[in-house]
């Protein structure tokens, strides 16, 4: 459109030449502008194209989706608007200068979820194997700073061999371009992360910068230095999908959230999750409309915990009850098991659950739950997210695994997180709450707004058996003074009667109980002292 | 609480939970239809116990407890360790831990029984069904002690828990048996001639027979000549042992049983029959009240020969007599149940007698207040067993879990829910797994089944599988509706097992357009944020028109589903299209759908964000993905993942307790070999190998408890 009215400016102003040579300008200017206008859609069309049908072809074959694909499946129909279509990479070295893609190596805009702004930018593995050149770098810089002065989530799609090795330092500049983005953004924007290809080498550290990792089983991986280096360096045999695949960092490193199936899966899931998070830390958590009644009873719950305190439960089935219509978004279900944490709605409102797990470990705290509930937490916590916390919890983990691998220093992660946080804190304890882990699990002293107590509830410094054997050290009619011990700490009372606890609430209104706080809680307001940052021990 | 460790613990917490569950009590009075209850109602005046203890568990101790608290007696509950808030515990004045969950030393356990009697001063006991209902020797303490039994005398029980013994006692009472030759069949004439006076058709079986072998029927005299000589080869062979026997053989037969009820004062009336064909593995599974093939004629005799017998063994309490029935309405005497049966409540709804008032009132030595005369017959009454298990492996195989959501049908009309369990109930490995006796009651046959099927419809139960879906498809199956059943029925209907609601082309498309309904609904209010502005509304971008492709079963359906302005969806399917109004609450655990003028009772049990709904339609729970046309071209391009290969290893069936373990890593198997034996909710089950080879690994002890789809064992 530009160039028309611009030719016909043109053309205009030289109305007083020649006849002859203002046919032959008025020619060939058509002619340019006709060319002009062809180039453009050629260029975006072989930008659409990507790395070309061949190459497309063989993604689908791996059961991968292309970038574009990606982009759609994720977005609300016809809502993507993309930047920077026409942006090609400037090298000129080994042929590059020879090899261009409109758009390069990556597709970044903006586009709605479920009517809801994001930013997106989705690795297109069909040009350059989705190598990260500078020019990749800068369209999705582009956008995050774009997504933080608007403020509104950036989702990545990352499906990338590494840095554009024909660029040299350039690409790694681009990588740190990109990591500095994802630190400033940390806390200002939800940032997402979504592994649907390779992602090695330095690339690894924006997904670990973001808030969420998530992953494509059989197709994804992520590690620093892939097998062929692992096998030269440490003579270790390993494959992809064990170095670093969707199970290895779902189970073991703890490194991504959670693995989907197939891309499909992942991105109409990765639709759902987003619903969940508020557009930046200055929105609240969003509202959904809600359809389960606030104030239902819950029946089941009354039974959930067993009458004999050393049988485990499911501390799912307590979770599920409360929130709106069973729907739980768990965040890492399958590492540091013995803590549960994830999102779901109450009465309509995003919330974030942290929970012991009973039926794993007996729900104590470790160094994998410590950590895991930690993250969760400060995310929370940044994006104004209200945490309920369930507490079951007999401790932390003894031994010297533990004591070497710093629990000490893990624990207090968590600890951390639950201090500073700002947000509506409401906490039920539906059975033990032993010793320091009473404290650190978001208790009254922690600024816990709401605490509860279930008529299971014990609250003490530690199981009868084990407080009894350094109480009465060496008598023998040990069990008489066990059984006090239990008659004394075994139940809600020590705590409620010095205001540690709010109320003993009947576990069939919990749910009740807590969407009624939430709607006080929702003006609550605190800060804490002004401080550069504070110095979680990391 | 008279065996747990942390005694005190439990206690306290029991404490706590009983101060809020003061008003439970009344609420689960209430529950009791005693408007039923008009044929003699009780009487507030009789005296009768201050105290009963009822030795049993489940739905029968509650169905008990309610009758107790209406005549004004206190109950004492017992229970195992694990059935310590159960709802016969909650619901009883008093309640006795009597042991582990194991019923031998719980429930079985006479001594710790008589000792709560003692304890707690209980002056009768009710004893209910199963357990210790029909243990002579229990009833004899009782006797002894001066304890009053509610239910028969010991005479009573053993005499007709014989069944060579009760055969006989009915036969001297002039009762119908199913004739036969008793001695030992010399010849192929002899055969004959006893073939003739017994009367055509016979069954003539090996002595030593078993499994269907060395039996023939012959309904003449040529085929009674060759039965003989096959079956005795047959025996001969496959028993060493070629002895045969002639009886009468019942073709298509009935199970009708008759309810009679005694007292100390020699009367007994008899109250109708129930017919009890729809049956698997001899276990009920459909009764109803009266039967369709019963005529006036038939059940008096019935009746009259169940009351001589009862007479004639000085029956004093509520009883059934069984029988069998022909074709041709011929009756013979089965066996006689001493005790109250799980079906009572259908003969309670036709006749208005408490059955459990009269057992009390009778063991209290009160004569029947009743003529056989005041007994009415009316309306119809059909019981539905509402059982923990999976109707589709072999018409039921036990599960297990937590009923994290449970909503009885009771508040639809003439509705009774017999049940032990409530929300948060867990059903475990130990008891029976049934979860409820779905009672309803019509004028007419067609109006309690319709009741029925409402009511099954409308049943919530979350978190274990059940056999509902199994239950809703009898009850429109066209030999069941019209009465043509017998004790074969099951396999006779489906001869290869249960496959789930077959549906019709119509009865899919109301489902395929429901399913868009509900996901349309989803998606609606999945961008309906009320703290939030929404762009795509800003924008006018709001779609209100989707296109599917929805899944069911495998058969994929394109499916267009678009809401319009008048508040209805119209789903249009291959040129056909469907009017639904929009008013989808999708939390709720019940939806009324309304396709064009039929309107369809569903559950939503569960959805996700791939587009998998699992909705209940028609009993049967449906998994039905829907995807957008977008997704499900993308979806073309996902590959298939390999599955897991099951046909290497040995997975457990069920949740149970693994009893034997016959093999061990090394030894060889061949395909269809025992392997192992689990054991869940009384019932063995033989895992065989899978196929033939050498075992790599056994993961399971004996004693073991296990989940299901478990790897038990491994084979290389």
């Amino acid at each position: 459109m530009l160039n028309i009215l611009r030719s016909r400016c043109i053309s205009q102003s030289h109305f007083l030449a020649s006849r002859v040579q203002k046919q032959l300008r008025l020619s060939s200017s058509i002619e340019h502008t006709l060319r002009v206008r062809k180039d453009i859609d050629h260029q975006r069309e072989l930008s659409r194209q990507g790395g070309g049908p061949k190459r497309i072809d063989s993604q689908h074959k791996k059961g991968k989706l292309t970038a574009r694909e990606r982009i759609d499946l994720l977005c609300d129909d016809n809502s993507f608007v993309e930047y920077d279509a026409f942006a090609e990479h400037t090298c000129t070295d080994f042929g590059m200068d020879k090899e261009k893609y409109p758009g390069d190596s990556v597709v970044t805009g903006h586009g709605l979820i479920r009517g809801r702004l994001a930013y997106i930018f989705s690795q297109d593995f069909t040009v350059f194997g989705g190598s990260l050149s500078s020019i990749h770098a800068k369209k999705i810089c582009k956008i995050m700073d774009e997504a933080m002065t608007v403020g509104a989530p950036v989702i990545g799609l990352n499906d990338s061999g590494g840095a554009r090795i024909q660029e040299g330092v350039e690409s790694l500049a681009g990588y740190a371009d990109i990591f500095l983005r994802n630190v400033m953004a940390s806390g200002v924007v939800p940032q997402i992360s979504l592994i649907m290809g390779p992602c090695a080498g330095g690339a690894v550290y924006s997904p670990a910068l973001t808030d969420f990792t998530f992953m494509v089983k059989d197709s994804s991986y992520l590690f620093i230095t892939g097998p062929d280096v692992v096998k030269s360096v440490t003579n270790e045999d390993v494959t992809f999908e064990e170095l670093g695949g969707a199970k290895t960092h779902t189970t073991i490193s703890g490194v991504a959230h959670k693995a989907f199936e197939n891309d499909v899966e992942a991105l109409l899931q990765l639709r759902d999750f987003m619903g969940f998070l508020p557009r930046s830390n200055k929105d609240p958590a969003p509202i959904m409309v809600p359809s389960d009644p606030w104030n239902r009873d819950v029946p089941g719950l009354d039974a959930v915990v067993p009458l004999e305190s050393t049988t485990a439960y499911d501390m799912l089935d307590v979770i599920n009850s409360v929130v709106d219509e069973r729907e739980f978004f768990e965040i890492m279900p399958t590492s540091g098991k013995n803590i549960i944490v994830g999102f779901a709605r109450m009465n309509g409102r995003s919330v974030g659950i942290v929970a012991n797990q009973p039926k794993v470990a007996a729900g104590c705290l470790d160094i994998d739950s410590s950590v895991k509930g930690a993250r969760f937490v400060r995310f929370c916590d940044s994006f104004n997210i209200p945490i309920i916390t369930f507490v079951d919890v007999p401790g932390f983990l003894p031994g010297t695994a533990q004591e070497y691998g710093g629990i000490i220093r893990h624990g207090a992660k968590l600890l951390y997180a639950f201090a500073e946080a700002t947000v509506p804190k409401i906490t039920v304890i539906t059975r033990k709450a032993y010793g320091g882990a009473y404290d650190v699990m978001s208790s009254k002293h922690l600024r816990g707004d709401k605490n509860y107590a279930w008529p299971t509830a014990e609250i003490a410094v530690m199981g009868g058996k084990g407080a009894v054997s350094i109480l009465y050290r060496g008598k023998s009619n040990v069990e008489q003074y066990e059984e006090e011990y239990i008659r004394k700490f075994g139940n809600p009372f020590p705590a409620a009667v010095r205001g540690f606890v709010d109320d003993i609430i009947e576990p069939r209104t919990t749910r009740r109980r807590i969407c009624e706080d939430l709607n006080v809680l929702a003006s609550k307001s605190q800060s804490n002292p002004w401080k550069k940052h504070g110095n979680i021990p990391l | 609480m008279l065996i747990l460790g942390t005694t005190s613990n439990v206690k306290l917490i029991s404490k706590i939970f009983r101060s809020f569950n003061g008003s439970l009590q009344k609420e689960y009075g209430r529950r009791l239809l005693s408007s039923f209850y008009t044929t003699d109602p009780i009487n507030k005046n009789e005296k009768t116990f201050d105290k009963i203890l009822i030795a049993n568990r489940g739905e029968i101790a509650c169905r008990v407890i309610k009758t107790a608290k209406l005549m004004g007696i206190k109950t004492v509950a017992v229970h195992s360790t694990v059935d310590s808030s159960a709802l016969h515990v909650k619901m009883a004045d008093e309640a006795v831990c009597i042991g582990p969950p194991a019923t031998r030393e719980s429930y079985l356990n006479m001594d710790k029984i008589l000792s709560v009697i003692k304890q707690t001063g209980s002056q009768a006991v009710h004893p209910g069904y199963g357990f210790l209902s029909e243990n002579a020797e229990f009833v004899t303490i009782l006797e002894r002690e001066g304890v009053a039994f509610i239910g028969p005398s010991a005479h009573a029980i053993s005499g007709m828990g014989d069944k060579i013994e009760s055969k006989k006692v009915a036969k001297e009472a002039g009762v119908h048996v199913i004739p036969g030759f008793d001695g030992v069949v010399v010849d192929e004439d002899h055969c004959i001639q006893i073939a003739r006076d017994i009367g055509y058709p016979v069954m003539i079986k090996a002595s030593a027979g078993g499994g269907g072998k060395g039996m023939r029927i012959a309904w003449n005299d040529a085929e009674a000549r060759e039965g003989f000589r096959l079956s005795k080869q047959e025996a001969a062979s496959s028993f060493g042992d070629d002895r045969m026997l002639v009886e009468k053989f019942v073709d298509n037969p009935r199970h009708i049983e008759i309810q009679i009820l005694g007292d100390k004062q020699g009367n007994v009336i008899y109250l109708n029959e129930r017919e009890c064909s729809i049956q698997r593995r001899n276990q009920k599974v459909i009764e109803e009240a009266p039967s369709t093939f019963i005529d006036p004629a038939t059940r008096m005799a019935m009746g009259q020969q169940a009351v001589t017998l009862a007479k004639k063994i000085g029956y004093c309490s509520a009883g059934t007599v069984e029988f069998l029935v022909d074709s041709k309405k011929n009756f013979y005497f089965l066996e006689m149940n001493t005790r109250l049966q799980v079906e009572h409540p259908i003969t309670e709804m036709i006749t208005g007698v408490d059955l459990v008032h009269q057992m009390i009132r009778v063991a209290k030595g009160y004569p029947l207040n009743l003529k056989q005369s005041d007994v009415p017959l009316r309306g119809w009454a059909i019981e539905c067993r509402v059982y923990a298990e999976d109707p589709f492996k072999n018409f039921g195989m036990p599960s297990i879990g937590r009923l994290h959501q449970y909503i009885e049908p009771t508040f639809i009309p003439n509705v009774r829910c017999d049940s032990g369990i409530e929300e948060g109930s867990e059903i475990s490995i130990y008891y029976d797994p049934m979860i409820c006796k779905l009672a309803c009651h019509g004028l007419t046959r067609q109006e309690a089944l319709n009741t029925s099927v409402e009511a099954l419809d409308s049943y919530v139960i979350r978190g274990v599988t059940h056999n509902i879906p199994l239950l809703r498809d009898i009850l429109t199956e066209r030999r069941f509706v019209e009465g043509d059943i017998n004790t074969k029925y099951l396999p006779e209907v489906y001869p290869n097992g249960f496959l789930g609601k077959q549906l019709t082309s119509l009865e899919k498309e109301h489902l395929i357009s429901i399913a868009g309904c509900l996901w349309a609904t989803n998606e609606l209010r999945s961008q309906n944020f009320s703290n939030e502005k929404n762009i795509n509304i800003m924008l006018n971008n709001n779609v209100q028109e989707w296109v599917l492709s929805i899944d069911v079963g495998g058969n994929k359906t394109a499916c267009q589903i678009k809401l319009d302005e008048d508040g209805h969806f119209k789903s249009s399917i291959e040129g056909k299209s469907y009017r639904i109004p929009n008013a989808f609450n999708l939390a709720s655990p019940v939806i009324k759908a309304k396709v064009d003028d039929e309107t369809h009772i569903i559950q939503l049990i569960s959805k996700n964000a791939n587009g998998n709904f699992r909705i209940r339609y028609k009993g049967t729970p449906f998994t039905v993905n829907i995807l957008t046309k977008k997704s499900e071209n993308y979806k073309a391009h996902m590959l298939e993942k390999p599955k897991v290969d099951v046909s290497k290893v040995v997975l457990s069936p069920m949740p149970g307790v693994v009893k034997s373990v016959n093999v061990k890593a090394g030894d060889s198997v061949s395909e269809g070999q025992e392997v192992l034996v689990i054991e869940a909710m009384k019932m063995q089950n033989k895992l065989t190998a899978t196929a033939t080879g050498t075992v790599k690994s056994v993961n399971c002890r004996s004693g073991d408890t296990v989940e299901e789809g478990a790897v038990l064992v491994e084979l290389e």
